[in-house]
């Protein structure tokens, strides 16, 4: 176990090296002036501009540029916002704990309608449920996530209430009410699913595949030959075996899902920091920009890390099977 | 099979059955198992309607719905918001311009991009792919590092960076689009070749003198058609989704030409009163995503390819 620990752990330098050079490489191909990047548009007295050229290291060769940004990156320091003033850590640090929270809620709408779908349809094979099931399962893959939330927005902020004469709604947009704290969690209902929706639909093809595969194995067909009910197979012996790769699916999802907030948060207005990108690209402020990128990246590519080194406690293949051949 | 052509020969042999006899060729039978799925033909038949829309719209368009791009300025007020009917059929935007025009107009943006980006990934995904598996070693876990590298990236983060660096531009979105997704490519083209590699007609070839180039163009690429066909009829879909996405965002088409995700994010602001100007592009995106995902669906079935998600 501590060697397929350790063994992960090096395998993910070369890739964090990787990915953090491609962000530099990125920074630097920036068109037109470095420094631009960094000061703003507005023009510089030669002596400014000369001592910005100083202090962010510009003047030195690029690989001891990648070392100063990468020694930067490892003490969190993500850049400096132009138009705000501020440290885009400090900016994203705010706006953390909504995403955090929204794809948290995302997540339960995932695991609890695309589990459920999934099983369904995997019992009922071929059945009208899972016709339905397979096909919304292709619709919701086929649509663009921000069209998806503003047809809920419609639908149950606009139309419902029109119909019930302004009794029943749900709040189509996190800027409407107090901001700072939502009230309810009705606050959370339509945002979570708009960003839940792709997710659901995988996690629900995924569930439906293996469950099916699952129920040929020989284990299953003893314990019917036992002469234990369907369900009490199906709950006992087929789900555990087959949630494995689905919860893999949902945890490494967590990660898509913050970078999947951009868009749904812009359609919902919801204060987190996807919305914070998208104000960022509308207003040309790219240190906030870039800043959130390598933040969700890093993010997301320490989550599958995470991941993939719990597996040593969950699985006993990899908990006892250190010395199988290759 | 055997069986099924000797009752055909104890019966009487009707043409299409000794046609069918005769020619056997992988891709003979793929069109016959496409053509029986249902789903697969409309959606081939949807996506023709639409590239025919697409390119002839310059003959006809401005003419019968109005241009796309241009303001009439002394009747905007006039024009604009009108709900969907004859002259309109799906109404006008803010500006007064014709939605089913823009939609029209925007078809083709969306199916460029879709076939530029696949074919962008495809051939990119391909060659490293192929020199990856036929040449192995050391070269095979730099590329498959690499590799790795691009896959640890969220692909919708990856472009919206991409494109806030490039700057936004139709070429760009392409660029961005395609030099992202070769990765999958690359690896379903390296598992399919690592398996063909073995195959005594590879042998074959190389006792018989053949080039490296030659071996891989002739014999090994043809084989491993297959999978990669399935994948790059799917990710025209995703890069067009992802185009609107960019689009909807500010990083993609610029206005005034009409793209279906910027058509949508002009909608958002005048979705209470006029629903048309956010449903009619997003329907466009849905109908023409879908085709080809499900077009993919049916190909991976008629060619028998594994496709794992």
């Amino acid at each position: 176990m501590g060697r397929y620990i350790v063994k992960r752990v090096l395998q993910f330098i070369p890739v964090f090296i990787g990915v953090t050079i491609i962000l530099f490489a990125m920074r630097s191909i920036v068109p037109g002036d470095p420094v631009k990047m960094i000061a703003g548009e507005r023009a510089l007295a030669p002596t400014v501009y000369e001592k910005i050229v100083q202090d962010n290291h510009l003047d030195q060769p690029l690989i001891v540029q990648y070392g100063y940004y990468l020694a930067g990156l490892l003490h969190g320091d993500l850049g400096h916002s132009y138009q705000k003033g501020q440290d885009v850590l400090t900016i994203f640090a705010n706006k953390f704990p909504y995403t955090a929270r929204l794809a948290l809620c995302a997540i339960l709408v995932e695991i609890i309608i695309g589990l459920s779908a999934g099983i369904v349809s995997a019992i009922k094979k071929y059945s009208l449920v899972d016709i339905l099931v397979t096909l919304s399962t292709s619709v919701l893959v086929s649509m663009p996530v921000f069209w998806l939330g503003m047809l809920l927005q419609y639908a149950f902020g606009i139309w419902l209430k029109k119909l019930t004469g302004g009794a029943l709604s749900l709040p189509i947009s996190g800027a409407g009410g107090p901001i700072s704290n939502y009230p309810t969690i009705l606050h959370y209902i339509l945002p979570a699913i708009t960003l839940a929706s792709v997710s659901m639909a995988f996690t629900a093809r995924i569930m439906r595949s293996q469950l099916l595969e699952v129920m040929n194995a020989d284990y299953i067909r003893t314990a019917f030959a036992k002469g234990l009910s369907k369900s009490a197979v199906i709950v006992k012996h087929a789900l555990k075996n087959a949630m494995i790769p689905v919860i893999t699916f949902i945890g490494i999802d967590f990660g898509t899902m913050m970078s999947g907030a951009i868009l749904t948060e812009t359609v919902f207005s919801w204060p987190g920091i996807g919305r914070e990108i998208y104000l960022a690209i509308i207003q040309r402020d790219w240190p906030i920009v870039m800043g959130g990128v390598v933040l969700i990246v890093i993010v997301v590519m320490l989550i599958n890390l995470l991941i993939d080194l719990s597996y040593a406690l969950f699985d006993p293949r990899i908990r006892y099977g250190k010395k199988k051949a290759q | 099979m055997q069986f099924d052509i000797g009752k055909a020969r104890g019966r009487r042999l009707d043409k299409e059955g000794r046609k069918a006899a005769q020619n056997r060729t992988l891709w003979g039978d793929a069109l016959r198992r496409l053509l029986k799925n249902k789903l697969s033909v409309i959606s081939f038949c949807w996506i023709m309607v639409m590239v025919i829309l697409a390119v002839s719209a310059g003959l006809w368009v401005p003419q019968v719905l109005g241009d796309p791009r241009v303001i009439n300025t002394t009747m905007t007020s006039t024009l604009a918001h009108l709900a969907p009917s004859l002259s309109h059929p799906l109404g006008t935007d803010q500006l007064g311009r014709d939605i089913a025009a823009r939609v029209i107009y925007g078809a083709r943006i969306s199916l460029q991009v879709g076939v530029f980006a696949t074919l962008i990934a495809t051939v990119v995904g391909l060659l490293l792919g192929s020199l990856a598996a036929y040449f192995g070693g050391l070269l095979d876990s730099i590329i498959m590092r690499i590799t790795d590298i691009f896959m640890a990236f969220p692909f919708t983060l990856f472009t919206i960076a991409l494109l806030a660096v490039l700057g936004p531009g139709f070429i760009n979105v392409f660029l961005a689009i395609g030099l992202l997704g070769w990765t999958s490519i690359c690896r379903v083209v390296r598992s399919s070749i690592l398996q063909i590699k073995e195959m005594d007609y590879v042998s074959a070839a190389k006792a018989l003198g053949a080039r490296h180039l030659r071996i891989i163009l002739r014999h090994i690429l043809p084989n491993a058609l297959a999978p990669v066909i399935v994948y790059a009829t799917m990710s025209i879909g995703t890069a067009i989704i992802t185009e609107s996405a960019l689009s909807f965002l500010g990083l993609g088409i610029q206005p005034p030409t009409p793209s279906w995700g910027l058509m949508i994010s002009e909608g958002q602001s005048f979705l209470a009163s006029y629903p048309w100007m956010v449903f009619c592009p997003g329907a466009a995106i849905l109908l023409t995503v879908l085709a080809f995902t499900l077009m993919g669906d049916g190909l991976r079935d008629a060619l028998d390819v594994k496709v794992t998600d």
